[in-house]
């Protein structure tokens, strides 16, 4: 049986399908048979972060009207065996996304892989409602922001009451936070949310910090999810959180800004 | 007119049912602000105290633009229960207020003829155990958005209540957490209800409709483990 784990956020541009990119393909690097699925149907483009936009032939509505079986749609990753993608239709309307579809498609998966990772859309639209109902884990990415913190604070009270494992009175999704975009010279400066006001507000176990970073920005135009990137800090932060997510001891790291050397403590700046 | 109105009753039943015309008094608010009418309806109490007592009494809303149904509406409710009044039913209420209405079991009059409206079904979205009659222990955050109700109890909450939750509860509520939401203990109007958290950062704390906002929460104990209960209808809010 899969594990089905749900990429969600209150608001968009957080980070959302850079982090569904990383950790399937963190999660597939080590071995275990791993899909990423698409909700953000119209809006697609973990495809493009995926670097597989132009082998795209089926989607996953057409997999859910039945026009295309599972095997046609999904896309299996050129650098890791384990790795496929199951992109979002670019013009179906959400509505095509029904819980009892999107369900006979999650369990039909759930006999070949071990985890599949939904990228959700933001917020509470149809597509994101979808992706949380059939969720086992819940990773919420959170800006250090205090709009974000509430956002994020509302998805998880939704999570709580609207998803399969609720109506059904199963043991609760696990929920996870993930700080992305940091920037700690700015929490330093008072300007931003630290890690432990973040933590503190919203009680939950920390999977990782992800600092701010250009390589980010780069990697998707490339099409290669920043985790391959091993030389960047938010790439090794990803690897982290991989970790900590299979269990590992991992303690956190970029959490504090580079400290500055002789020169810059004596001239400032 | 009411007596034509009545089945005939064989003499056998128990009960017959009747239609009837009762007079009872109609509150119509004009302003939302609580402070001014606890003002003025504690005058008007002052002044003809057995007029009051124990008498039913009709909200009525239709008058009243106000976004903030449910926590207003509970203030209000307490608030009058706590003077001794019986609301029996609200009228020209929005679907939210209705609503809140409902969850402090008053009945929905419809303007004309003062007949309860049929409720609505409860939302399947919100299986809140706190339906039923007693205690509620809540052992998770409760997150902005979510509101919790024990109806004929204390709610227990061993978490945070994030900013944006809220609490209601027909007895005390205590709060092992954070207190960052709105806590409105006593909503039916039992002034002896009080208020227990770890730390205080409340949004709002309420006893049977008595309140304070956060800003009028002394920031000597703000951030500490108080106690809020009432003394003389004045709330007061004491480390613990
Ligand atoms: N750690 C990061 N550092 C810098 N930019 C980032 C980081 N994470 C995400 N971004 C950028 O933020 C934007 C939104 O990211 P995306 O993953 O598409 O968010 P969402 O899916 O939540 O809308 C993208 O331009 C992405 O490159
Ligand atoms: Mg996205």
């Amino acid at each position: 049986m899969a594990r089905t784990i749900v990429i969600t956020s209150g608001k968009g541009g957080v980070g959302k399908t850079t982090t569904s990119a990383a950790i399937a393909m963190g999660l597939a690097r080590r071995g275990n048979r791993t899909a990423v699925i698409d909700f953000d149907v119209g809006l697609r483009n973990l495809d493009l972060v995926m670097g597989c936009e132009r082998r795209v032939v089926y989607d996953f509505v057409n997999v859910i009207t039945g026009e295309a079986t599972l095997n046609q749609a999904l896309i299996r990753d050129k650098r890791c065996d384990d790795l496929y993608v199951l992109p979002a239709s670019q013009t179906r309307d959400k509505e095509a996304l029904t819980q009892e579809g999107v369900g006979k498609v999650l369990d039909e998966m759930g006999k070949t892989f071990d985890y599949i990772v939904c990228d959700s859309p933001a917020g509470i639209e149809h597509g994101a409602t979808m992706a949380m109902y059939f969720a086992d884990d819940a990773i919420v990415v959170t800006n250090p922001e205090v709009s974000s913190v509430r956002d994020s604070d509302r998805m998880l009270g939704i999570l709580a009451s609207k998803s399969r494992r609720a109506e059904n009175a199963e043991e609760p999704i696990r929920e996870y936070l993930l700080l992305t975009r940091y920037l700690p010279e700015r929490v330093e400066r008072g300007e931003m949310l630290g890690v432990d006001d973040v933590q503190e507000i919203l009680s939950l176990d920390l999977l990782g910090v992800i600092p701010e970073s250009p390589d980010v920005l780069d990697a998707s135009n490339k099409g290669e999810p920043i985790i391959l990137n091993e030389r960047s800090d938010a790439g090794q932060a990803y690897t982290d959180v991989i970790s900590r997510y299979l269990g590992e001891d991992v303690p956190h790291r970029f959490l504090e800004a580079p400290k500055k050397g002789l020169f810059g403590r004596l001239f400032g700046g | 007119m009411s007596d034509a109105a009545s089945e005939t009753a064989s003499s056998s039943d128990p009960f017959e049912l009747k239609s009837s015309a009762i007079t009872v008094p109609v509150l119509k608010l004009f302003d939302p602000d609580m402070d001014r009418i606890t003002d003025l309806l504690t005058t008007k109490i002052e002044q003809a105290p057995d007029f009051f007592h124990n008498a039913p009494i009709v909200i009525d809303l239709s008058a009243l633009k106000t976004n903030d149904a449910t926590v207003d509406f509970a203030l209000l409710v307490g608030l009058i229960r706590g003077m001794g009044m019986i609301p029996v039913g609200v009228q020209g209420g929005n679907p939210l207020q209705n609503e809140a209405a409902e969850m402090l079991e008053l009945a929905i009059l419809s303007n004309s003829a003062g007949r309860p409206r049929p409720r609505p079904k409860p939302r399947a979205a919100a299986p809140s155990p706190a339906t039923e009659e007693h205690s509620l222990l809540v052992t998770r955050p409760v997150r902005s958005g979510q509101r919790l109700y024990a109806r004929g109890g204390d709610l227990v909450v061993t978490a945070a209540v994030s900013s944006g939750a809220e609490l209601f509860a027909d007895g005390n509520i205590h709060v092992y957490g954070a207190l960052r939401g709105r806590a409105l203990a006593g909503v039916k109007g039992d002034t002896s209800a009080r208020i227990f958290c770890r730390k205080l950062n409340a949004e709002l704390v309420s006893i049977a409709g008595r309140y304070k906002v956060s800003d009028s929460i002394s920031r000597e104990h703000w951030g500490d483990a108080v106690q809020v209960y009432l003394i003389e209808n004045r709330l007061v809010v004491e480390p613990i």
